[in-house]
């Protein structure tokens, strides 16, 4: 089990830092300074909770290695965050569709990890699910306003819509590790949370007078470590500092 | 021999990073403190929120603090659960915040209004209004929203409730 654990663990890790390096993109770089200071802060608190997940993963793994030795010394075939985090933010419209749809589903899936019976598990979730609730409101309010604000802003959300539907539906995916790990009591049954998660998708798509495009095939592959080519630039740009200077302290 | 209390209090001595008018033992980070000697301690800490930046430096201000105080091996562990709340804030903390110009957390996390995202009306900490509203969910640091009265016309610190 410790094998799956470890592997079931650097999946949520890594799909909490690489989301959290994308939405640092945008620092310094906000529409305004209160929604430069709330993605700030949102990806602050996902990078936190990255690191807590990597520093269990590291010690579950038992090799001696850091949650910075994770982070920093892995290649993108041994990365297994979920692909709609690794796609580019586009504009703040798209950003903010993608996370809507990510925070759905965190929000539902940290609320049931918390009662996981891995204990290490269980407590970085109850503490996430807080700060979820925070995000949330926070995306689902924004595309409420983009939706129903201009023609402009209602046309570059429906487009970032559009660009990023094809990658929620593997966030539900899982393999022989959740199997295993579901029967132990320790991992969630993603298979449960999908019909409320598409119920409260559609009700705030409806409601941004959005429509969800039909059809569309589902993008699969990071359950596997197989990525697109954005992973690749994402850790070039993460790890290109510690690489050069390994022993480096700050 | 130290006692429990003495620890307690010694701790009390240090600062939050980036709220200085409280202590970190007010702000509720401390759980627990084990010792069987003088020379060796363990503290049990928690992070307010789990990115914040400021959790590295309370660790080592506790270490300093301890080993200025005789102790030899200090051991810090973080555990996650149970989740920091807002809750444990002290009513003194409460006060000292909203001296210190930051609205303390209205509500407890067990209201329903806190559940629901419709939170009561925030009162000014300056001019004690209570015709305030939010500017974002987010403000200068992880723990707190930013507000802005509409009666002294001043943007605020809210310490939001989680």
């Amino acid at each position: 089990m410790k094998d799956e654990l470890f592997n079931y663990t650097l999946r949520l890790g890594d799909t909490s830092v690489i989301l959290a390096q994308r939405l640092s993109e945008w620092t310094g770089h906000g529409p305004f300074l209160e929604e430069d200071l709330a993605l700030t802060n949102i990806a602050l608190d996902i990078f936190g909770r990255g690191k807590a997940l990597l520093e269990y993963a590291a010690k579950t793994e038992g090799k001696g290695r850091t949650e910075d030795d994770l982070a920093f010394f892995r290649n993108d075939r041994e990365y297994f965050n979920a692909l709609i985090t690794e796609q580019p933010n586009g504009d703040y419209a798209k950003t903010i569709i993608r996370q809507a749809l990510i925070d759905c589903f965190d929000l539902a899936f940290y609320t049931e990890l918390a009662k996981s019976k891995d204990e290490t598990l269980a407590g970085i979730a109850a503490k996430s699910m807080k700060e979820i609730t925070y995000h949330k409101r926070h995306s689902f309010s924004w595309v409420n306003r983009f939706g129903n604000g201009t023609e402009e802003s209602f046309n570059r959300l429906q487009k970032g819509l559009n660009e990023i539907w094809p990658y929620a539906g593997e966030l539900f995916e899982m393999n022989e590790v959740d199997a295993l790990l579901i029967k132990e009591g320790v991992a969630v049954d993603l298979s449960t949370l999908k019909a409320n998660w598409e119920k409260e998708i559609s009700q705030l798509l409806a409601k941004a007078n959005l429509v969800a495009p039909e059809g569309t095939y589902v993008q699969t592959g990071s359950r596997k470590g197989l990525h697109g080519e954005h992973l690749s630039y994402i850790l070039a740009e993460m790890q290109s500092l510690p690489r050069m200077h390994p022993t480096a302290k700050w | 021999m130290q006692t429990k209390e003495n620890i307690y209090s010694l701790l009390s001595e240090i600062p939050d990073p980036e709220i200085p008018v409280i202590s970190i033992v007010e702000l509720g980070v401390i759980r627990d403190v084990k010792f069987s000697d003088n020379k060796t301690i363990e503290v049990t800490i928690t992070p307010t929120y789990s990115g914040c930046p400021a959790m590295k430096q309370m660790e080592d201000d506790v270490r300093k603090k301890l080993l200025e105080n005789g102790f030899e091996t200090v051991k810090i562990n973080l555990v996650y659960n149970p989740a920091w709340t807002t809750d444990w804030l002290s009513e003194e903390a409460k006060l000292k915040l909203q001296k210190y110009g930051i609205a303390p957390p209205e509500e407890s996390t067990s209201d329903k209004s806190f559940l629901t995202g419709k939170t009561k009306s925030i009162t000014c900490p300056r001019c004690k209004s209570t015709k305030t509203r939010l500017v974002s969910q987010f403000g200068s640091t992880a723990c707190k929203a930013l507000y802005k009265c509409d009666d002294c016309l001043e943007a605020f610190d809210y310490f939001k409730c989680i």
